[in-house]
């Protein structure tokens, strides 16, 4: 018998020791030590985001949004960060939207008409039309019919002739109430989009 | 490769897409959500932090604390200086594990005891060790969060006191989320180890919830960069980002399958809210049928494959649903939004309205058992589970 049928003959006792054992209902006891409270799978909360780098040199654009602008959107132009904003000028002139909708109602058309008449005698403005909703939706549904809100009246100020690199956009969702109650009284006056006036730094 | 998708294509799609669904029997799928009987098991000996623990992780994942006599199994054991258990199959009066834990927290071990307790009966992995992340909105600005599964041991990821939303976890080391830090929404990635963070989509649009794909390499979100609310698609650093759909009304949360093969989303036709699926290379969307319920959103497919669990909304009030995959019945369980399924396919993390804000929850889907989270100041919402 060479050894390795020796290995195997003492390996198959040792199995049917065990197998005995266990029908003999011992008790298996194990210890489990866990790793320490800092586990790697959470930050040191003691560690700050580091500093925003920035983007890898993509190889690839983006896609190009289609033919035209009634087809497939109006594309969004580079924005106006850094520029002043006033939010006073058009205080007056939030549009407001019946619920789950970003639909532009006959009685707001008037406040979209005189920003689109500012932004024609003002050629060196800008706007940022932001879009908000109440709290009647989920929240990442709210982000988006915020900025659909916001781009409705977006579309209405280009078809009023205003040039769309000057109308800027952004979406708040739910998270910026004008009214924190939750009756429709509030609700109707968080279902709304408001204009800020964009001038250049001087 | 672009996708050429005209509105009347998308729309007609739809509608073919619509009218072609079957209906699934749920009664074929096995388990119904909602319909399961737990497991009654009695815990003796534990008391305190350790008998909370249990008892949340247990309850579930399918168990029911009984100590009257009807429990099939036991756990007794004792946290004095360190948790020990023994587990008993009272049925067939067999001892089935005694283990002891040492190191981390009291609380660790009970999750670790617990762990043990739910693979030795169900032959499935627990998730007592697991994470979410979860968004914490207070004093008008929101920072993400990432805490153990019940809550515990919460910890800011983000402190830019801004608005910082829809957090997303690549394996269980980096999260994607929206941030308004820049001024526009734009997606972030973070890595939970090193601090670092990175600017992952690079338009000049409004960037919002991303969604990355089990295998870590895309992402879809939601754009306003060609001048509508639509989904797109991209590498996991942002790069050859491609439009997914072209509908004047807007796409919102998207989600993936466990196979990568499909890109869930909510989307909208007309005042018709529904469900829809897509691949991530293009092509048409096959909507996802919802039957009986209203207004699905938020949609989050099981790890299993097996169901997709999404709000729906109602009258004023938000209803967390499951239905099965391919569309079909859908089960109300209980008042809730925003769900996000654990490792183990039957254990949901979502929020709920309390008071004036939210806070967090987790649901066994099977047994509609429901345990609360502790709140943390101000609202907690929109929870991710790593996965």
């Amino acid at each position: 018998m060479n050894a390795s049928n020796g290995m195997k003959s003492l390996t198959l006792v040792l199995a049917l020791m065990c197998l005995v054992a266990a029908g003999c209902r011992k008790k298996p006891v194990g210890l489990t030590p866990l790793p320490g409270s800092r586990a790697g799978q959470v930050a040191n909360s003691d560690m700050q985001p580091g500093g925003i780098l920035p983007p890898d040199s993509g190889t690839g654009s983006g896609v190009n949004g289609g033919p035209g602008a009634g087809a497939s959107g109006i594309p969004i132009g580079q924005g106006h960060q850094g520029w002043t904003e006033d939010r006073e000028t058009f205080k007056a002139d939030v549009v407001y939207f019946d619920y789950d909708s970003s639909s532009i109602k006959a009685g707001e058309k008037s406040k979209i008409e005189s920003v689109s008449s500012f932004l024609k005698q003002n050629s060196a403005a800008a706007v940022r039309v932001e879009g908000n909703c109440d709290e009647r939706g989920t929240e990442e549904y709210n982000r988006a019919l915020g900025e659909r809100r916001a781009l409705a009246v977006r579309e209405y100020l280009v078809r009023e002739g205003v040039a769309a690199d000057r109308v800027d956009t952004i979406s708040y969702g739910e998270d910026k109430p004008a009214d924190s109650g939750h009756s429709e009284a509030a609700w109707k006056k968080n279902r709304r989009d408001e204009f800020v006036v964009l001038t250049a730094p001087k | 490769m672009k996708t050429k998708l005209t509105l009347a294509t998308f729309l007609t799609a739809l509608a073919l897409a619509a009218s072609a669904q079957n209906e699934i029997d749920i009664q074929k799928e096995g388990l119904l959500p909602g319909a399961e009987k737990p497991v009654p098991l009695a815990l003796t000996g534990f008391s305190g932090e350790a008998a909370s623990v249990l008892q949340f992780d247990l309850e579930v994942q399918g168990f029911k604390i009984a100590n009257d006599g009807s429990a099939q199994y036991e756990v007794a054991g004792s946290a004095a200086a360190n948790v020990q258990g023994r587990l008993n199959d009272r049925v067939n009066r067999a001892a089935i594990f005694s283990k002891s834990y040492t190191g981390a927290t009291l609380r660790a071990q009970a999750h670790a005891l617990a762990d043990d307790v739910v693979a030795a009966i169900t032959h499935r992995k627990g998730i007592g060790q697991t994470k979410i992340a979860f968004k914490s909105a207070g004093g008008g600005v929101n920072e993400i969060y990432v805490a153990d599964f019940d809550g515990h041991n919460a910890r800011a990821v983000t402190h830019d006191n801004t608005l910082a939303t829809a957090p997303s976890w690549v394996g269980r080391q980096t999260l994607f989320y929206t941030s308004y830090k820049l001024g526009k929404p734009e997606i972030f990635s973070h890595s939970l180890a090193t601090g670092e963070r990175r600017v992952v989509t690079r338009n000049n649009g409004n960037n919002f919830s991303p969604a990355v794909s089990p295998d870590g390499r895309r992402i879809a979100f939601i754009s306003n960069k060609d001048g509508w609310v639509d989904l797109y698609v991209a590498n996991l650093d942002g790069s050859e980002a491609r439009r997914l759909t072209k509908s004047p009304q807007d796409e919102s949360s998207p989600g993936w399958s466990p196979d990568g093969r499909w890109i869930l989303f909510a989307g909208k036709v007309g005042e018709r809210r529904a469900l829809y699926k897509i691949s991530p290379d293009g092509g048409e969307p096959v909507r996802i049928p919802t039957v009986g319920v209203s207004s699905p959103s938020e949609p989050d497919w099981s790890p299993d494959g097996r169901w997709i669990v999404f709000t729906s909304q109602y009258g004023g009030g938000f209803t967390i649903c499951v239905v099965p995959a391919a569309g079909g019945a859908a089960s109300p369980l209980v008042e809730g939004e925003d769900p996000s399924w654990s490792p183990n396919s039957r254990t949901v993390v979502f929020a709920r309205r309390a008071g004036g804000g939210r806070a967090l929850s987790v649901l066994d889907v099977f047994t509609k058992q429901v345990k609360d989270v502790p709140r943390i100041s101000g609202g907690s919402s929109q929870p991710s589970w790593a996965r």
